[in-house]
């Protein structure tokens, strides 16, 4: 196992690049950073359509949101790999249809991470807003938003996890990231792919258990906050 | 009825019981009262085996609680026990809840299950409420089912832990007239309870707690009117209660 | 001419042959996953909450040790890995049959088990302590205060997130398809290089995803009206 990982250490965590694209590990964690960041402006919008006071936001979002989570992501990349193109009138590489993909997936698991919250917070904020005048939005923007994304840390985190496990399901459509550069390593090694997969489980588990630690640790520490708070 | 030798209990090093030494008779109620912490809960889930003893000796109904043969199950089965938070199991109805340990435990029959759950919850004043769940009653109500529940085992000993300490002011008198009814009937009964009022009406005998020790043990009479350990002095007039003239 | 969308394809013919016995496979993967993961679930959560501290421990790694890792790359060690392990008698028995299939069992019952377990111990100590205590009371055993008192209970409160952990199953058996497992993934994406009708392979395999999902959720919102969480 030692000689497997002095052999392709650099190949596993960056692919072909610099005399290729990146791809291996790199990629993994630039997609699935990118695909977080990208939909969690657009959960962050779902999300608050969902408890819109107005039917014709709150039902159409309502419907898409209901229609991706019934969806495996699986799906999803099929259908963005083989219609993109036609969509955008250009050919779309693995890496952009994977992140489309991704982002589309994941705004609809944030959207309810986000409905969840601020229907956690409860009425008595937003009226209290409103009653000192603010608009629906303003009372939103200015308190109830900052609330809800302040408790969501956690599930942002755990969100993230989510989302590197996704991101390897780019393998399917030949994308190179860690997954496709493990199973490239298995055959030109040939002969010992139960070490090489065991490889490929400990890094995604050691990159996803450090994650997910970390964010049971904010969860504690936010519910801790929130307590002393309550006692003070 | 009861034989209580000698008994120590730890929590770590906190001594609960010291060298308690009492017994209860047949047809016997004993009222036990003390400020919280005095260790009265504690003495009385000693006597079901809620919580293990350290040293001495329980004898319940001629069965050495802690002895080695005995039979837990069937032995706490022989003794009611009712709780502060009632417990009702909320899953089921109020009359299921009756039922359950009847039909598993004495090997009843469901009708005669039912027939006997009905009459001890006529008795308790909620055969109306038979089909009801548990959440759907007040306090008050579910603590008479609690002890309906208790009786469908057919217990010759009663055990209550301050069974009207969660209960909304109001609900207080529902619950004692089902207990004054019980030690009427001539039930053996061990309660723990702040209502002095019931102690000195219904109670045989009253015994004082504090920090694990019974300090004071007398008729209901005595008790009140001539108080001898000070702490017993100190206690009475803390809970100097108007509880003590209304029940 | 062919037409836009050719509904044909779909409703006769060898086609719609393939893709049906996609979804049954598809099916019968989750069925038999499930049937698989649900007492292992409920065994891993008794395991986490017995007293011994080894058993917690070794609980606790066995679920992290899973959910950290994306489910393919499950697949990809329980397909390519793990019968390398195998003597090699029981690996030629085994590439005999069906090795595709059994491994996406196994790896899908353990990865849904993972979750599952999370489900039943949380459910299990939502029921306060008492009611254990007032069984006990009564004169029930062990045994018989967890199956008569707390077990029913904790089973209202677990149902539901099972039934949606049933739904991710559903979904997941999608990424069997990496392992060559002829499921309603692959199958229309064999419809579609065989046709070149992308569109209609995908919008068959959409729609099933989409009911068996729609019909899933519709179970848990129905078992959450019928049997209500009741609590004192």
């Amino acid at each position: 196992m030692i000689e497997l990982i002095d052999t392709y250490w650099l190949y596993f965590l960056v692919g072909q690049y610099p005399h290729g694209p990146l791809g291996g590990l790199a990629l993994t964690l630039i997609l699935a950073v990118l695909g977080l960041l990208f939909a969690f402006p657009l959960g962050l919008v779902f999300g608050i359509a969902r408890v819109s006071p107005w039917r014709s936001v709150r039902w159409p979002v309502t419907a898409l949101i209901q229609v991706v989570r019934g969806t495996p992501l699986l799906m999803v990349v099929f259908w963005a790999y083989f219609f993109l193109p036609s969509l955008t009138g250009q050919n779309t590489d693995q890496f952009w249809t994977m992140l489309t993909a991704l982002v589309v997936f994941d705004a609809a698991y944030l959207a309810e991470i986000i409905r969840a919250g601020i229907q956690g917070i409860g009425k008595g904020q937003t009226e209290s807003a409103r009653s000192l005048g603010f608009s629906y939005l303003d009372a939103m923007r200015l308190v109830i938003l900052p609330q809800v994304v302040r408790n969501m840390l956690p599930s942002l985190v755990n969100q993230f996890v989510a989302t590197i496990k996704e991101t390897s399901l780019g393998y399917i459509i030949g994308l190179t990231e860690v997954s496709f550069i493990a199973t490239q390593i298995n055959t030109q090694v040939l002969t010992r792919p139960a070490e090489v997969y065991l490889l490929l489980g400990l890094t995604y588990f050691i990159l996803c258990f450090g994650l997910s630690r970390l964010a049971f640790w904010l969860e504690r520490h936010l519910q801790q906050r929130t307590m002393a708070k309550a006692h003070a | 009825m009861i034989q209580i030798e000698k008994v120590n209990k730890w929590y770590g090093s906190y001594q609960a019981l010291v060298n308690v030494t009492e017994s209860v008779a047949k047809g016997e109620v004993v009222v036990v009262c003390g400020p919280s912490g005095s260790g009265k809960s504690t003495l009385i889930r000693t006597l079901n085996r809620l919580e293990p003893i350290q040293s001495g000796r329980i004898v319940i109904d001629g069965v050495d609680a802690y002895g080695p043969h005995v039979k837990l199950n069937a032995f706490r089965s022989h003794i009611g026990f009712v709780f502060q938070q009632f417990n009702l199991f909320p899953h089921i109805t109020v009359l299921e809840n009756c039922t359950l340990a009847p039909t598993r435990l004495r090997g009843l029959k469901p009708s005669e299950a039912r027939d006997e759950a009905l009459t001890l919850l006529a008795r308790v004043g909620l055969a109306a409420k038979a089909r009801a769940y548990p959440g759907e009653l007040s306090g008050g109500q579910q603590q008479r089912v609690a002890i309906a529940r208790a009786l469908a085992m057919r217990p010759p000993l009663m055990l209550f832990d301050e069974p009207t300490s969660a209960l909304d002011p109001e609900m207080v008198g529902e619950v004692l007239l089902v207990m004054r009814d019980l030690a009427r009937d001539g039930m053996t009964m061990v309660c723990v309870t702040h209502e002095m009022g019931f102690a000195r009406d219904v109670a045989d005998r009253v015994l004082f707690m504090d920090e694990g020790k019974v300090l004071e043990r007398a008729v209901p009479s005595e008790f009140f009117a001539r108080p001898e350990h000070p702490r017993l002095r100190q206690f009475l007039s803390d809970i100097r209660t108007p509880f003590a003239e209304a029940a | 001419m062919t037409p836009i969308f050719d509904l044909n394809l779909l409703l006769t013919g060898t086609y719609h042959d393939w893709l049906v016995a996609g979804l049954i496979t598809s099916l019968s993967l989750t069925g038999i996953s499930l049937a698989l993961a649900l007492p292992l679930a409920i065994v891993i959560a008794l395991i986490r909450l017995s007293p011994v501290k080894l058993l917690q421990w070794s609980g606790f790694a066995f679920v992290e040790a899973i959910r950290n890792v994306p489910l393919l790359a499950h697949l990809l060690f329980w397909y390519f890995g793990a019968p390398e392990l195998l003597p090699t008698a029981l690996r030629e028995w085994l590439y005999a049959r069906n090795v595709e299939a059994t491994s996406a069992i196994i790896a899908l019952t353990l990865y849904t088990a993972a979750y599952m377990s999370e489900d039943v111990r949380s459910g299990i100590r939502s029921i306060p302590g008492q009611q254990f205590e007032a069984a006990r009371a009564l004169g029930f055993s062990f045994v018989a205060s967890m199956r008569l008192v707390v077990l029913p209970q904790a089973l209202r409160v677990t149902i539901p997130p099972l039934i949606s952990q049933t739904l991710n199953l559903w979904k997941d058996t999608s990424i069997a398809t990496v392992i060559g497992v002829a499921e309603l993934m692959y199958q229309a994406a064999k419809v579609e290089s065989a046709t070149f009708r992308s569109f209609e392979a995908f919008a068959f395999a959409s729609v099933c995803y989409l009911g068996m999902s729609l019909l899933i959720t519709g179970a848990a919102g129905w078992y959450q009206g019928r049997f209500p969480v009741r609590t004192a």
